[in-house]
């Protein structure tokens, strides 16, 4: 028997391509997945006609313009549309960093899936799902232990939405003490999760972004300068998005309180310091996790995130309703919270994340957590090191120092030396089965790439995602076409990104396609 | 792809000065110190750069040149089949200013050569003119169409100050090339900024903004424009200016700066405003237009006056480029809460955390201006950032 050849590194990648339709275009009149039975006689003289019991408002009186297909056309198509896309249990996904891409465990999955949780009403009686309720309590409990908050909300149903409602406590607080009005300006850094001045936006805030010092940390002269009688809330990330941790943020949660605002900690980037540092001893006031990024539950575009909102003793009043409460004996959800916020959410949050992070929280433990904690910061810096090692790449900001748990790298002078652009090199990734991204705008480090291993990966699969690296540079300085012609062995597409700014040139329905291309 | 007209002016004579450290080639006693010491013209050869990618379309490409080395010679040494233009008997050598080089036969060439080439090709109404030169070329083509003709540079000045210019001869081709096939390539108004060169010879750095050029724009390619932004240039000035005309006092007139996003201000308001120089704006209206220092102080006898401002230039600068009429008198008179800094959140970054700078000539001030400042980036949005003494 001859041996089977050994693989080369990288590895010889090609998507499928399937030239799939849109699935409207496959849309064949009278085509049906499911007939359904007529109502038997007996049951329409019982109860009547159900159709005629809707009111007259909420009646179509045209059917819904769905594609019309068969079951196997259907799942035909989506295997194929899914043959086409990168998932995170497919690739060493720690190439989309600030986003802890981490290993989602299926046993958790299980667990959400049961008919135990997927059959509840959220109508259903207390009595009758004590279960979820003391999930989401016990939940609520571990999250205070590792943040050092006093409670939680779980009602959040992603990272954005945890900081709108953050946002909302913070101007309860100082609308119940009359500076509604005279607070309206929030600060955050530039390093900073967007979400934080973009929910600020929404809710009505001026924000003012303060852009690092010299050495890349969140500078304290300009927040100085920031804050006054106007502040209404700090609202950073710590680390921030270059892998840097503040060290001096407690004096930032200290001259802005002196200035009578509120402090809210975006505590997306926590996975590297679980169980070593946390939100209460550096002053903050508010704080949130993404779910879906620390606690290992899927992430939004592969179903719900979830977040989870982290207040102290004073802003407990204004938590969204309902809390989950016990009194000795049962578990309930308390609606009657004259001073909260309101409803974010409708019934309960996100159950299937609340569980899968429970869940996942409960098979590590305290220890376990730290553990998690302290690999995810190994791995980065294992991966720092290594990816220095690549000609044109460098890691601006804090010289020699170590990072928490991701990294914002910069090829620019691989761009300077060789014409090849971060975006790039972002789409040639792809030609081996893999990703990465650049940057939030604007690009405040030139040319970036931002990478966050978590403590999933292995260092065999850190090194094979930097041998990708280190080829695409080789390439850069010896056969830059390559990259500036890909992708060649993948589906995605050079995409122009000027359109994006004009409305008439895009569509995300396809009824807006229609209208706006004309077509019938 | 369909038919398309595309201008090419070379100036032959650009970046002479740069190789033999000369620092610019604008007067003909640098033009012939340099040729002295052996300078060579590179503005064909960067031009030729250009050209050979846009040579797979040359079938569908109708060149438009200037006789000799302001085109025609770099054209037909490419594989093209131009069409001259004539221009020499439009250019009275007596009257120009200075002769800008000489041709193959000894014909000198000046800048009104490059004006009267860019007027032609915008009359005979081709796609697109590409140009070899540096920041004076630019100021030339700037002098002659206006800014709103498409035109796009092909760095081969030793003065790269302008955003006209693609990063390099070869992304020049790239772009041309992509614009002209209709390739998703759009247009915006970039900067034409030019040095003193007199003061820049004795090691001073004074910059003056000319005007706008509409150049086809893809964020990688084109100089000092580092940064993409999410939504378009355009879109965010409106927001600036939104949030500048709320934070406008009536009884205050407003001494609005040179710049684009100054303009959207005035245009919000539905005011005209001039391009390259200083107005007097009130909330409702039009008060005085392109002003000097004397009328503004004239104007500050009457009434109370803020400030509404932009950084010029790829540098920086806050004052004391390309808005000198804004003298440190005026600016000491005007209270430091009624001065409005605007600027688009992408130059800020494209700064790459050097602070803005001050030079208004008057030390004291700047020193007393210096510090953290607020920058209105957007509707409700603020950066604080450094400014510093320039000087």
């Amino acid at each position: 028997m001859k041996p089977i050849n050994p693989k080369p590194s990288p590895r010889r990648y090609h998507q499928a391509s399937w030239d799939e339709p849109v699935i409207f275009e496959l849309s064949q009149p009278g085509q049906r997945g499911v007939l359904l039975p007529p109502v038997e006689t007996e049951i329409e003289q019982e109860v009547g006609n159900p159709a005629q019991m809707l009111p007259d408002q909420l009646r179509r009186t045209v059917p819904p313009a769905l594609p019309e297909m068969s079951q196997v056309h259907v799942l035909r198509h989506y295997d194929r549309i899914s043959q086409e896309n990168l998932g995170v249990d497919l690739n060493i996904d720690i190439g989309q960093g600030t986003c802890t891409m981490k290993y989602s465990p299926k046993i958790n999955d299980q667990l959400a899936h049961t008919h135990k949780l997927t059959e509840l009403h959220p109508l259903q009686d207390f009595s009758t799902v004590q279960g979820i309720l003391e999930v989401m309590y016990r939940l609520e409990g571990m999250l205070k232990e590792i943040s050092g908050m006093d409670r939680f909300s779980l009602q959040p149903g992603a990272g954005g939405a945890a900081i709108y409602a953050n946002i909302c406590m913070m101007r309860a607080h100082h609308a119940s003490r009359g500076e509604g009005k005279q607070r309206d300006e929030v600060i955050t850094t530039i390093f900073s999760h967007p979400s934080n001045a973009a929910a600020a936006k929404v809710a009505g805030y001026k924000v003012i972004t303060l852009y690092p010092d010299s050495e890349g940390y969140p500078d304290l002269e300009a927040l100085k300068a920031a804050v006054s009688e106007r502040t209404a809330s700090l609202l950073i990330t710590n680390p921030e998005d270059t892998g840097i941790f503040n060290p001096k943020i407690a004096e930032f949660t200290r001259i802005v309180h002196e200035a009578g605002g509120i402090c809210s900690y975006d505590q997306a980037n926590a996975n590297g310091i679980l169980g070593i540092t946390r939100a209460r001893e550096a002053g903050f006031d508010l704080c949130h996790f993404n779910l879906h990024k620390t606690f290992s539950t899927p992430h939004g575009c592969g179903g719900p995130g979830a977040g989870a909102s982290g207040v102290t003793e004073k802003l407990i009043p204004f938590l969204p309703v309902p809390t989950t409460e016990f009194d000795g004996q049962k578990y309930y959800l308390d609606y009657n919270r004259p001073k909260s916020i309101g409803k974010i959410r409708p019934f309960y949050g996100v159950t299937a994340n609340i569980l899968r992070s429970y869940a996942w929280i409960m098979s590590l433990g305290a220890d376990g957590l730290r553990e998690v904690a302290e690999i995810a910061v190994l791995n980065n810096n294992y991966l720092l090191k290594k990816v220095l090692e690549i000609r044109g790449v460098s890691a601006p900001y804090a010289k020699g120092k170590r990072r928490v748990e991701q990294v914002r790298y910069s090829w620019e002078q691989l761009t300077q030396e060789t014409g090849v652009h971060s975006e790039e090199i972002e789409i040639r990734v792809t030609d081996f089965g893999m990703h990465y991204w650049t940057s939030h705008h604007p690009f405040v480090v030139p040319e970036p790439m931002t990478l966050e291993p978590t403590e999933s990966y292995s260092k065999a699969d850190l090194d094979e995602y930097v041998a990708v690296l280190n080829q695409i540079s080789v390439e850069a300085y010896t056969n830059p076409e390559i990259i500036k012609t890909a992708p060649h062995n993948c589906t995605v597409h050079q995409t122009q990104q000027e359109p994006f700014d004009n409305p008439d040139e895009w569509a995300v329905t396809w009824r807006a396609y229609r209208r706006k291309t004309g077509k019938k | 792809m369909e038919h398309k007209r595309l201008g090419l002016i070379v100036n032959p004579i650009a970046g002479i000065g740069g190789r033999v450290g000369l620092k610019g080639s604008d007067s003909l006693d640098i033009q012939q110190r340099a040729r002295m010491l052996g300078a060579v013209p590179l503005a064909g050869e960067r031009a030729a750069s250009a050209l050979e990618l846009l040579l797979p379309l040359s079938e569908n490409i109708k060149l438009l040149v200037p006789p000799k080395e302001m085109g025609e010679t770099v054209a037909r040494s490419c594989g093209f089949n131009p069409q001259v233009i004539q221009t020499s008997g439009l250019t009275n050598k007596s009257l120009a200013p200075f002769p800008i080089g000489r041709g193959e036969g000894g014909d000198e060439t000046t800048p009104e050569d490059t004006r009267c080439s860019a007027r032609t090709m915008q009359e005979a109404g081709v796609d697109l003119i590409l140009f070899s030169g540096g920041d004076g070329t630019a100021r030339d083509i700037y002098t002659a169409i206006g800014n709103n003709f498409p035109v796009l540079g092909i760095p081969a000045g030793v003065k790269i100050q302008s955003a006209v210019f693609a990063t390099t001869p070869r992304s020049a081709g790239e772009l041309a090339a992509e614009f002209l096939q209709g390739k998703g390539v759009r247009l915006q108004e970039a900067e034409v900024v030019d040095l003193d060169e007199d003061a820049y010879r004795l090691g001073q750095i004074v910059t003056r903004l000319y005007g706008y050029l509409k150049i086809p724009y893809r964020r990688e390619v084109i100089q000092n424009q580092k940064i993409p932004s999410p939504a378009s240039s355009a879109v965010q000035m409106q927001g600036i200016a939104t949030d500048v005309i709320e934070q406008m006092k009536p009884d205050l007139a407003y001494i609005l700066g040179p710049g684009t996003t100054t303009r959207t201000v005035a245009e919000q308001i539905g005011l005209p405003k001039t391009l390259v120089g200083v107005d007097i704006i009130t909330h409702n209206e039009l008060l005085a237009a392109d002003v000097g220092e004397r009328q503004i102080l004239e104007m500050l006898e009457h009434r109370p006056l803020g400030l509404i401002i932009t950084p010029t230039g790829g540098q920086g600068f806050l004052f004391g480029r390309g808005n000198q009429q804004i003298s440190p008198d005026v600016i000491r008179r005007v209270r430091d809460e009624n001065i409005l800094v605007i600027c688009l959140a992408s130059k800020i970054a494209a700064l790459l955390g050097r602070p803005l700078l001050v030079d208004t000539g008057d030390y004291e001030l700047d020193h007393l201006l210096a510090g953290y400042i607020k920058v209105i980036t957007g509707y409700h949005e603020r950066i604080i950032y450094r400014l510093i003494s320039g000087s």
